[in-house]
């Protein structure tokens, strides 16, 4: 696609508005008051209704201040609701906000029915249209959405900076923020009016359904991946940003993969889908809870496993009286576990290592193998010595506990074991225990 | 009811003259907390005295938590005073160090161990400024005093239990206060733990510091705390150890519930306090 001066525009308008939210969207999801974002971006439309009654006028300003009010009223409501009716916030949040949502749809279509405040619009949001409502700012040509966004995102990222450290300890500790002077009751109302304000300013541009996704999906992607405040508003925001940009590109190119040329799909609906799609990989890639991270270390583990199963067999191999005609490889196949492919890998990084040489199958350790090879042959026959002396399971049955223990045990560990040994040269099998190597 | 429980602390010692009132760390009088009708602390007075650490006792839902809580303003009262050296407790709010319960923050929370500290200097730092190198280093040394140091840099939620209970003492500590109040520090933390915790308190004794802990294990009782407060909704009694810790008070205090505790009782009697 070619990329027109109204692409640009409506992608500058998404991301300022995305911005916005993500910003206070991190403080939401930190509260665990996600869905605060969402009762309030439905609850203020009762308040747009009555400013736009009590007014006469849908101006910018007397919106935001009828939206702070009612973001202000929901939060505040909510919290007597929770605190007196002993009901959850989650509940309270849903009894309060649907009935001012019910509220305002029922006053705008009675009371305002003949002016240009649309449900529908509210809902959906016209990205498309921004760039048609231009302003002159210094000869400059800016659609006016973009100027509102840009003034919302500019508050915000002040709100931020200035009381960064106030943000962090009444979400944080609300009690001690308070013993501390920094009265967190107020840092909440605060930051609801501000969301309540990036809500209504959000609006217009992509709807109250983006908006919630907005203060929602990139936070919480954002905490997935970092685990220091900073940063996570930083992502939060890129993240934001990014999804506005594929959002947009997404919804102009991908109609024609199914074969629809020349039309588009809703940018804003687009937006929402592709940071969705930032959460979903967040939630695979994630260092500390993801999925495929968890894989990695457990792949890693087993691997760990069998390189030093490897190294094993091999000193068996080598003591005195235990010579085998066969190959290492053959003797491999059959004694060490985890499929051909994880030996062939643990052979593989042994051989890279140094640990192991050896052509065609015949492998021997070399000195360095031979030291880690110690330490785990160690490890095995002090465990079976340990279970047999002290905890006096039969001979019979030490090895298969001592297979998988001799992987876990530390040095540290080792040592303590072998001090607490009367038998301290040989286990249970009659067999040497070879002694500390370093 | 309500009369026995002041004239008892009356007995006890806790109701005292206005210019001992001044002198105390912590003074509160007539303090009454109810949640919708129902009473959670009812008429609490005491004083308690300078330089001692002071164990708070009671059963499940005495209104212990709670009672710290109003002590500080975190929750409406139907009623009291709190002194704190003999000024209303608004003014004093910079020399109260408060270490709330382990449960009561989100351990997820993107701050490491050192930013959780800093927190403690944030009254001193005032509104608006940032943290700057001399807090940060103030934070660091509260931490390696509680000895975690090493764990400065890493996120809350990395730390055992009972490292992060150390974590919150040391935000404490950094707060420099002269009175700290401490909801159960001793809960879900190990041996080792709790006896560095208790070392640390004895520190801040040694200094001249009054500290009040809300405390469960009645065995320890004897070789914690100087002074016991036994609460359970009023003020059953208050004074020093060994004077107040006696069976017939805890059968005050935990009345039916005493199975559980009948071998801290014993301990009591055996060592000749039985009233």
């Amino acid at each position: 696609m070619e990329w027109s001066v109204s692409d640009i525009w409506i992608v500058l308008a998404g991301s300022l508005s995305a911005a916005s939210c993500a910003l206070l969207g991190c403080y939401l999801v930190l509260k665990k008051m996600s869905m605060m974002g969402d009762a309030i971006s439905h609850a203020v439309l009762p308040g747009l209704a009555v400013a736009f009654l009590v007014a006469g006028t849908r101006d910018s300003f007397t919106m935001f201040v009828g939206a702070a009010i009612a973001g202000v009223f929901t939060a505040a409501v909510t919290q007597w609701i929770h605190s007196f009716g002993k009901v959850d916030e989650g509940s309270s949040m849903g009894v309060v906000f649907t009935t001012l949502f019910a509220i305002g749809l029922i006053l705008i279509v009675r009371a305002a029915d003949s002016v240009d405040l649309d449900p529908g619009c509210v809902l959906y949001g016209t990205i498309e249209l921004v760039p048609l409502d231009i302003r002159s700012i210094f000869g400059v040509n800016i659609p006016a959405a973009v100027i509102k966004l840009s003034a919302v995102l500019l508050i915000n990222i002040a709100f931020i900076l200035i009381f960064y450290k106030e943000l962090k300890i009444s979400t944080f500790d609300p009690a001690l923020s308070t013993t501390l002077g920094i009265n967190a009751r107020l840092m909440h109302y605060l930051l609801m009016t501000l969301v309540a304000m990036t809500t209504v300013a959000s609006f217009e541009s992509v709807g109250s359904i983006l908006v919630v996704a907005m203060l929602i999906v990139p936070a919480a992607t954002a905490h997935l991946i970092t685990d220091r405040l900073s940063v996570l508003l930083l992502l939060s925001g890129v993240f934001a940003v990014a999804s506005s940009f594929l959002g947009h590109l997404a919804a102009v190119v991908a109609p024609t993969w199914f074969g629809f040329d020349g039309v588009s799909t809703s940018t804003a609906g687009m937006m929402a889908v592709v940071s969705g799609c930032f959460f979903l990989v967040a939630v695979l890639v994630s260092p500390r809870y993801g999925v495929i991270s968890r894989m990695i270390h457990q792949l890693s583990l087993s691997l760990r496993i069998v390189r030093e199963d490897v190294l094993g067999l091999l000193y068996r191999v080598e003591e005195p009286g235990r010579a085998d005609p066969r190959k290492a490889s053959t003797l491999l196949r059959e004694v060490v576990q985890g499929g051909a492919i994880k030996r062939w890998l643990a052979v593989r990084s042994l051989r890279k290592a140094g640990k192991i040489v050896g052509q065609n199958g015949n492998y021997q350790l070399t000195p360095s193998g031979r030291g880690e090879a110690i330490d785990l042959i160690r490890s095995h026959r002090l465990w079976e010595s340990y279970l047999a002396e002290k905890l006096s399971v039969s001979p019979d049955s030490v090895h298969e506990p001592a297979e998988r223990m001799e992987h876990f045990l530390t040095e540290e560990l080792r040592e303590h074991i072998a001090a607490d040994m009367e038998q301290e040269a040989r286990d249970p099998h009659g067999k040497e225990i070879p002694s500390r190597h370093r | 009811m309500q009369h026995d429980a002041v004239s008892q602390a009356v007995e006890e010692g806790a109701d005292v003259s206005e210019a001992q009132l001044s002198d105390s760390p912590l003074a509160v009088r007539d303090l009454t907390v109810a949640y919708g009708r129902k009473p959670v602390l009812w008429d609490v007075e005491f004083a308690v005295p300078r330089g001692k650490l002071v164990g708070i006792l009671g059963p499940n839902g005495a209104g212990k938590s709670t009672m710290l809580k109003a002590v500080q303003q975190l929750i409406p009262v139907a009623s009291g005073r709190v002194l704190v050296f003999g000024k209303p407790y608004r003014t004093q709010r910079n020399i109260v160090g408060y270490v709330p319960q382990r449960e009561a923050v989100d351990w997820d929370f993107p701050v490491s161990a050192l930013d959780v500290v800093a927190m403690g200097r944030y009254a001193k730092i005032g509104w608006f400024r940032p943290v700057t190198r001399k807090h940060k280093t103030a934070a660091f040394e509260a931490l390696e005093r509680v000895g975690m140091g090493d764990y400065a840099h890493r996120q809350i939620s990395q730390l055992s239990g009972g490292q992060q209970q150390r974590v919150f003492l040391a935000r404490a500590l950094s707060q420099d206060a002269e009175l700290y109040l401490m909801d159960e520090p001793f809960v879900g933390v190990d041996a080792a733990t709790e006896r560095a915790i208790i070392h640390i308190l004895q520190d801040l004794r040694s200094a001249g510091k009054t500290v009040l802990v809300v405390h469960h294990d009645l065995q320890t009782v004897e070789d914690y705390f100087d002074h016991v407060i036994l609460l359970n909704m009023r003020v059953v009694s208050v004074g020093p150890t060994k004077e107040v810790f006696t069976s017939e008070n805890l059968q005050k205090t935990y009345g039916g519930r005493l199975t559980l505790l009948d071998q801290a009782i014993h301990a009591a009697a055996g060592s000749g306090r039985s009233a």
